[in-house]
């Protein structure tokens, strides 16, 4: 027999620790069991793709710094290559190598947030998220080293990237990825194992391959359902496709293998910076570009303002959260007519209903910890 | 003439005190006046004693789990910080105590004191040293049990009367923990006192001291029962579900703030220093270590103890992630309550074998051992077992690597850790 | 995209995704251009569940989903990938005039279509017919007006497309860095 409670609404959020940022999380409860879920967004809207439209290119790359602040390299990157292909642009061979470093470290600084996160969701009060910024905190002194910011980098530039690391940087990073591995190791002993976590996050939250792809879940998410699809691998850019890597797959779709994926994706994005860091060529790291001829090509200096032929372009990549995207729309003026971020934090939400309802409260904080959010992406 | 003849005698601060009440009846006070004095004399001491403990353990606790978070923890109000739960507690005091417009006032205002009352009589009954108990009742554990119980109410009270629905939500969920896990607590506490023959927290501990045997020794289960209830009880990772941070925000104080929420605060770690005083007093030997007490303080004894397996909770905290209120009422159910159920049988038979087969306290003891930590390490593993703890389905794996793009993998096994 | 511009994926240009449309539902292109096929919305289910079922295409994953404003009417854009053949397309709906623009939802197709086409309605005022649960997603409801609409807080040059919107601007295609 089973006793129904009358159905009441809790609002997780906005001002909620475990919200990751000012989202909420409207759940109809019968007892502990969720039986409707609902998102409230936009705390964060503030407009980007309309404010877009009245500034340059280039102007509009620190906008992508701001969407997902954890991983402003690959935001940079993405819009960038929108941009690129609007307008024909090949960047330097040296800057694409650069480009693939930083999304890397990128990549391992953003997942370690995430899985330090999940593990705060699951209850373990705050020390994996604590020895997991360590790391983190590492890389972005590596990134304050290559551009004088931490958070919002703002390092790529149409073309190429604003300017070349220093000397001392490639050392750095050396000693980092040195070091990382065994940090890994102990990450995986604590946690992989928990018995509390493993508890906690398996069978919940499941999505089946079919699923995943229907709702046009990406990232992490969607390889944890065992799709193999990686966009460095399907449709390389930067230099993916000269290095060697391993998609990281999971075979159950649960939470708990969204935090095994992006644990493996920490180890392949060493694999690819082991790599990138010997094979890096010399040579200029920004193109020549339409509108700056009259700068010569070895000055780190991007135009204000470049032109795009009218046309559209969608250009991709794979942010630590999925598949980010620009869709730009060019009128042949200075701006774009219509810049649109395919956001993988706003797309990967929309099976949380489907994965919440039936479950407790407690697994509906660890499901929204796994889709690993970040509000200023989801709201834009 | 006065009489102060051993009161500087400090390995047993019932002399000192009994010196006073002698000198009190010299004189020529009524009866009733030694018998208020000393009442009062041991209840400030124990006041003054948790509140010292616990401005203590707020440092203590921060900075180890500071450690053990690869931070440094407080360490700006006084030299390393130590003033820092001195000036946490100024600054409760001294924050307006707001009630919500829709709270239920009268609870809302009663629930603090309700739960910090009994954290803090529990600790009449502890003997904290040969002499050393406020009152000395003969039916300690039950007293102990009857009170330990009336937390519930407080925090129900508490989460009820915020009007507030994660502290409702913290409510319901004590509610139900706290009443499994008690069963578990008065299982595991039957078989000891079953065992020793007595209710009487200081004959518990004569009989260890007499014998020469820690009852951990011989109740494995029956420890283990009751730190795990303790730990339920007191609110603690893994098993702080009721105030569940990352779900529910503050569970049941959720509302309360200023002096208010520090009585809660306080009450959490009373509960904590009860619990673990009553670990000390019933499996590890009380104020008694082997002889030494002859030299060192009983009190102190007892309370290195105390806090050693206080510390124990606090490192819990910092490394567990916390369990779903499922699986932790799971736990106790399916997994607690039939080991404790075991524990009261297995513990009930020895006792009747050492009377009829008239063994000698060394022939019997050391046997019991032996055979409780074997039942008790059979029964943890195999009963785990029986209840699928390696199912495939709760089995950790890595990811499956692979190169080719599109190919699904679901369902396929992955490579195990 | 490879550094030698190249793309792995295998990009399906509209004017082969139209051709292949016009075998199965003739009526059902308005127009192919090679970055997408336009397509009438009364047909854009059919043709979209064609899309995703044909063993030949397979576009089970909605990449993104959008609208543009083209001031004369509005055009709703959709990103298709097949993640199985790894290969990609684009296919346009166009809407008629720019007074309540309505198509209809992809949502039977693709669930994922759920927060992008609310996005695209609260941002842009597109109503997308069948859609579950049509509401505002990032404003508030009441909130007056689209303001991803051209014609919301029009910008220094009117509403014009082109290099009229910035009135400073050179006509030069490369005059300077202005």
């Amino acid at each position: 027999m089973t006793v129904r409670a009358e159905p009441f609404v809790v609002n997780l959020g906005p001002q909620h620790p475990s919200t990751h940022g000012v989202f909420r999380l409207r759940l109809t409860l019968d007892g502990e069991r969720i039986i409707d879920a609902d998102m409230v967004m936009g705390y964060l809207h503030r407009s980007m793709e309309k404010l877009a439209e009245e500034r340059t290119y280039t102007q509009n790359i620190p906008f992508t710094d701001r969407t997902d602040y954890l991983a402003a390299m690959t935001g940079n990157l993405a819009y960038v290559i929108a941009v690129e292909q609007l307008c024909g642009i090949e960047p330097p061979e040296r800057a694409q190598w650069l480009r693939t470093i930083m999304c890397e470290l990128q990549r391992i600084a953003s997942h370690c947030m995430a899985v330090g996160i999940f593990a705060n969701d699951c209850g373990a009060w705050q020390t994996p998220v604590m020895h997991m910024l360590r790391d983190r905190e590492k890389v972005l002194d590596l990134f304050e080293m290559a551009c004088g910011a931490r958070l919002t980098l703002n390092y790529m530039r149409i073309g190429g990237v604003s300017r070349d690391v220093p000397p001392e940087f490639m050392p750095a990073a050396r000693k980092l990825i040195k070091e990382l591995p065994k940090k890994l190791n102990e990450y995986e002993d604590l946690l992989l194992e928990n018995e509390i976590i493993v508890e906690r996050s398996r069978g919940i939250g499941v999505l089946t391959p079919e699923q995943a792809m229907a709702n046009s879940v990406s990232g992490p998410m969607l390889r944890a359902s065992g799709v193999a699809w990686d966009i460095r691998k399907a449709d390389p850019y930067a230099a993916y496709d000269k290095v060697d890597f391993d998609i990281a797959v999971g075979v159950h779709g649960d939470v708990y293998d969204r935090f095994v994926v992006r644990l493996a994706e920490m180890r392949q994005s060493v694999k690819i910076l082991e790599q990138t860091l010997d094979l890096i060529p010399d040579g200029p790291v920004h193109a020549q570009l339409p509108t700056a001829t009259v700068q010569p090509i070895d000055q780190p200096v991007a135009p204000l303002a470049i032109r795009p032929p009218v046309g559209e372009a969608y250009g991709r990549i794979e942010s630590p959260r999925g598949e980010l995207g620009f869709y730009l729309v060019s009128d042949g003026s200075p701006a774009p007519f219509r810049f649109h971020i395919r956001s993988p934090s706003y797309i990967n939400l929309t099976p949380l209903k489907l994965m919440s309802v039936g479950g407790t409260v407690a697994d509906a904080i660890v499901i929204l910890g796994s889709v690993d959010i970040i509000v200023g992406e989801v709201d834009r | 003439m006065i009489r102060l003849a051993e009161w500087y005698d400090f390995r047993d601060l019932g002399n000192t005190v009994g010196s006073l009440l002698d000198q009190i009846r010299d004189w020529g006070a009524p009866d009733w006046v030694p018998y208020v004095v000393s009442g009062l004399i041991g209840v400030v001491a124990i006041l003054l004693w948790t509140v010292l403990s616990v401005l203590a353990f707020i440092w203590i606790e921060r900075r180890v789990v500071g450690l053990m978070q690869n931070r440094i923890g407080p360490n700006r109000v006084g030299p390393n910080g130590l003033l820092q739960p001195v000036a946490d507690a100024l600054k409760l005091l001294f924050k307006e105590p707001i009630t919500t417009r829709e709270a239920d006032r009268i609870l809302f205002w009663l629930a603090p004191i309700v739960v910090f009352v009994p954290t803090i009589v529990v600790f009449a009954v502890i003997p904290f040293g040969e002499r050393m108990v406020l009152a000395d009742l003969n039916v300690g554990v039950l007293f102990l049990i009857a009170v330990g119980s009336l937390n519930t109410i407080a925090i129900f009270m508490a989460g009820w009367s915020s009007n507030n629905k994660y502290a409702l939500i913290g409510a319901m969920r004590t509610i139900a923990m706290l009443i499994s896990y008690e069963l578990i607590q008065v299982l595991v506490l039957l078989a000891a006192v079953l065992f020793v023959g007595s209710m009487r927290l200081g004959d518990i501990v004569a009989w260890q001291a007499g014998y020469g045997v820690w009852l951990l020794f011989l109740q494995p289960l029956g420890l283990l029962g009751y730190i795990v209830s303790g730990a339920v009880e007191m609110n603690r990772s893994p098993t702080d579900i009721a105030e569940a941070e990352s779900e529910i925000v503050a569970g049941y104080h959720t509302e309360y703030g200023g002096i208010k929420f520090g009585f809660f605060y306080q009450a959490e770690y009373l509960a904590g220093f009860a619990i673990a005083a009553v670990i000390v007093t019933l499996y590890m030997g009380g104020w008694t270590l082997w002889g030494v007490e002859d030299w060192v303080p009983g009190w102190l004894i007892f309370l290195a103890k105390l806090y050693g397996v206080f510390f124990i909770y606090i490192w819990s905290r910092g490394t567990l992630p916390r369990l779903r209120i499922d699986q932790l009422m799971a736990f106790a159910w399916k997994f607690l309550l039939p080991l404790s159920l075991v524990n009261v049988i297995i513990i009930g038979g020895e006792k009747l074998l050492w009377q009829e087969a008239e063994l000698s306290s060394g022939e019997a003891l050391p046997l019991f051992a032996v055979v409780n930590w074997a039942v008790a390490v059979v029964l943890i593993v195999g009963w785990a077992w029986v209840l699928g703890h390696q199912r495939p389905e709760r089995v950790a794996h890595r990811a499956v690597l692979t190169q080719e793009v599109g190919a699904i993998h679901f369902g396929e096994p992955a490579p195990t850790v | 995209m490879l550094s030698n511009g190249l793309s792995v994926t295998k990009i399906i240009t509209g004017l082969d995704i139209a051709h292949r449309i016009e075998q199965m539902f003739p009526a059902a292109v308005e127009d192919a251009l090679p970055e997408a096929a336009t397509v009438t919305p009364a047909q854009l289910l059919d043709a979209c569940s064609f899309l995703r079922d044909d063993p030949e295409l397979k576009f089970e994953f909605l990449s993104s989903l959008t609208a543009v404003d083209r001031l004369e009417y509005f055009e709703v854009v959709y990103h298709l990938t097949s993640i199985r053949l790894n290969q990609m397309t684009a296919i346009k709906v166009k809407t008629t005039g720019r007074e309540n623009p309505r198509v209809p939802s992809v949502t039977p197709i693709w669930p994922g279509a759920n927060l992008q086409e609310r996005e695209a309605y609260d941002l842009m005022g597109i109503v997308f017919v069948g859609h579950p649960d049509l509401r505002r997603v990032f404003l508030w409801d009441g909130f007056d007006g689209w303001p991803l609409r051209k014609d919301y807080l029009i910008g220094p040059g009117g509403r014009f497309p082109g290099l009229e919107r910035f009135p400073g601007e050179s006509p030069e295609p490369l005059g300077g860095r202005g």
